[in-house]
């Protein structure tokens, strides 16, 4: 049952018995402490280095680079809480960003048609890759594996270079911003709050956890778990194809490396178990993946102010991670034993 | 063997199916040549096989591969006396990465497919801040004589891919075969009943390691120093595997199935050469493909081994 309630609001009560030290002990607020942290550090790293570091610049600027990698670990995350993952949302980012610039061709009047494709194209997408785990029961991994094989191929066979053009109003969704706040990352908030409500308020959020938490004991007290698997997966198929329209919108046109280019597979995974979501599954949540996308983007932004090489991010970035990873493990292992 | 049966049928099936096309393969050089381009993916296939088998995940191993070449190429830089020394520190190095996957995911309890992940990205980061963003240097001739030359008329790699092959499955025979298939089986069960599961997994990712140095060694003969050398090769390895019926997860399937779907993901790409599907839509069908092969086996499964149901309750 501890598996359940973690990582949501009303459940948290229940915890109580610890107060405020079990709270922190929570891995999304670990990341948010590390977060938090990591700005102090930066802060002063970058003092030291005779610049400024949250500038109105540095903080648009760590906003647009989380925005799409934030939107895609949102849709992960869901898949992830499921006991699932999706490997095919960097293919399908390349494949959006071309379906919306190909039919916008600079046309503002084909703006909605061209919206509506992309998820049209990214739920169907999502729903192969939840029917093939689920019906044919291919593991996930292989699953998803394939089927971004697949959008490789035709994206690769259709086009070789950047194609199709964006109209100028579409571009806004890119660059405009509201006082320091850019659009991109209030559609990302937006996702996220949608994310969240599904999953906390939701019959489908409480069904998402207990197949992710054990699927055959959710199978057993009559949860149609295939059906919840197929929508976390389309929900995530969905997000990448929401990620694909913003990246078209900030690049004017589509292009068939943006979302391999981006990483935006491993990385959203990355980002999501940053945040303190299982692997496995069943334990975690939204809010945790926000955090953990934006500490990527604060190590980003420190690192691009420092003018450090981007080989030396790479490092960083992946003893970050398994450090974060082992020290949730730790807790976990802490509280059980 | 039992196991090994259906991905032997396919493979034989593809087999033919190339010769029909080309005859030329059916001759023993063609037939060596085919061996030769697919003995580093089989390799790899065999040091995942022991990963996966233990309930884990390896996706440094491409990664590893590319450090290595590049490595290779930087230190020897076409320096004929430096190869031996050079070709320890590969053999070293994968290793030692293997040690640390290893270590990390067991004694830190990170999942597999993090701590892997994370390697990815620090071998990748860290040899190219090391070169200065491209390989640099080039390989001597003894070194590449590994991945392109031949004893007589057998290539040498085909050679090492036999010894890896046999040295797997006397692994697999031996009792640390036994051990490492009852940790991924059920590790609770197996640490209980006194195997020392951490070890075993150690062990298991250091061969993992090993292999990718190994494979390293041919492909940089084979294929020559570039930055994508080992791009894209965890996930054939992975897919290699599942393809010869390993589950992911752990404790089924047996290291000459994993082979077997090395050598027929290889002939799959063969064939798809020799019908001239072009570049791009080769992904497509390849994508097409494993689906379905792993589909077909997931579905049927449960008729032939109807005992497998309790499995979920040992699982769990």
């Amino acid at each position: 049952m501890d598996t359940l309630s973690r990582g949501r609001r009303p459940a948290l009560g229940g915890e109580a018995r610890g107060g405020l030290a079990a709270r922190l002990r929570e891995p999304t607020s670990v990341v948010f402490l590390a977060l938090f942290g990591l700005i102090a550090v930066g802060w002063v790293l970058v003092a030291l280095d005779g610049g400024q570091f949250l500038t109105t610049e540095s903080i648009v600027g760590i906003q647009q680079r989380s925005a799409a990698l934030g939107i895609v670990a949102i849709g992960q995350t869901l898949a992830i809480l499921a006991g699932s993952l999706d490997l095919s949302v960097a293919y399908l980012i390349s494949l959006t960003s071309l379906v919306a610039a190909e039919i916008m061709a600079g046309q503002d009047g084909n703006i909605l048609p061209a919206v509506a494709a992309v998820l049209a194209v990214s739920a169907l997408v999502g729903l192969v890759n939840g029917l093939v785990i689920t019906r044919l029961h291919v593991h996930a991994f292989i699953a998803t594996l394939g089927v971004a094989l697949i959008i490789r191929g035709i994206v690769d066979h259709l086009y070789d270079g950047p194609a199709g053009k964006v109209p100028e109003s579409f571009q806004l969704l890119g660059y405009s911003r509201i006082g320091p706040i850019p659009v991109s990352a209030l559609l990302w908030a937006g996702v996220a709050v949608v994310a969240w409500f599904l999953l906390s308020r939701t019959r489908l959020g409480y069904r998402v956890y207990a197949v992710g938490g054990n699927e055959e004991v959710a199978r057993l007290s009559g949860i149609r778990t295939s059906r919840v698997i197929v929508l976390t997966h389309v929900l995530c198929s969905i997000c990448a194809g929401v990620a694909g329209l913003l990246l078209a919108s900030r690049l004017g046109a589509g292009a068939p490396t943006v979302g391999t280019d981006g990483g935006y597979d491993l990385e959203s995974i990355a980002a999501v178990v940053l945040g303190g979501t299982a692997l496995a599954g069943g334990k975690g949540g939204v809010a945790g993946t926000v955090g953990g996308v934006l500490l990527l983007a604060v190590l980003d932004t420190i690192f691009n102010q420092l003018e450090v090489n981007s080989f030396v991010k790479d490092v960083v970035r992946g003893v970050v991670i398994v450090i974060a990873v082992a020290v949730y493990a730790r807790r976990i292992k802490g509280r059980s034993a | 063997m039992k196991r090994a049966l259906p991905i032997l049928v396919v493979l034989v099936v593809l087999l033919a199916a190339i010769a029909i096309v080309n005859p030329h393969f059916l001759e023993p050089a063609g037939f060596l040549a085919f061996l030769k381009r697919a003995a580093p993916l089989v390799i790899l296939a065999a040091g995942q096989y022991f990963v996966i088998v233990s309930g884990e995940f390896d996706l440094s191993v491409g990664s590893l591969v590319t450090a290595e070449v590049v490595i290779a190429a930087r230190l020897i830089d076409g320096d004929e006396s430096a190869t031996w020394p050079v070709l320890a520190l590969l053999i070293v190095i994968g290793l030692l990465v293997g040690l640390v996957n290893g270590v990390v995911t067991t004694k830190l309890r990170v999942p597999s497919f993090i701590v892997t992940l994370g390697m990815l990205l620090v071998l990748s980061g860290a040899v190219f801040l090391w070169t200065g963003g491209a390989p640099r240097g080039a390989l001597s001739e003894g070194f590449r004589t590994f991945g392109r030359g031949a004893l007589g008329p057998v290539p040498w790699s085909v050679l090492i891919l036999l010894a890896v092959g046999a040295a797997a499955i006397w692994l697999m025979r031996a009792d640390f075969g036994k051990t490492l298939m009852a940790t991924g089986d059920n590790e609770r069960a197996a640490a209980l009943s006194g195997v020392r599961v951490d070890r075993a997994k150690i062990f298991a990712f250091v061969l993992s390691g090993l292999a990718a140095a190994v494979a390293a060694i041919l492909l940089g003969g084979f294929a020559g120093v570039s930055a994508q050398v080992g791009q894209g090769l965890e996930f054939s390895a992975i897919t290699a595997v599942v393809l010869g019926g390993v589950a992911l997860g752990g404790g089924r399937g047996s290291v000459l199935a994993a082979m077997a779907g090395a050598f027929t993901l290889e002939a799959l790409f063969t064939l798809l050469n020799l019908y001239g599907i072009s570049g791009a839509l080769e992904f497509t069908v390849q994508g097409v493909i494993i689906i379905a092969a792993v589909a077909a086996g997931a579905v049927r499964l449960p008729w032939k081994f109807t005992p497998r149901r309790g499995d979920a309750h040992a699982a769990s």
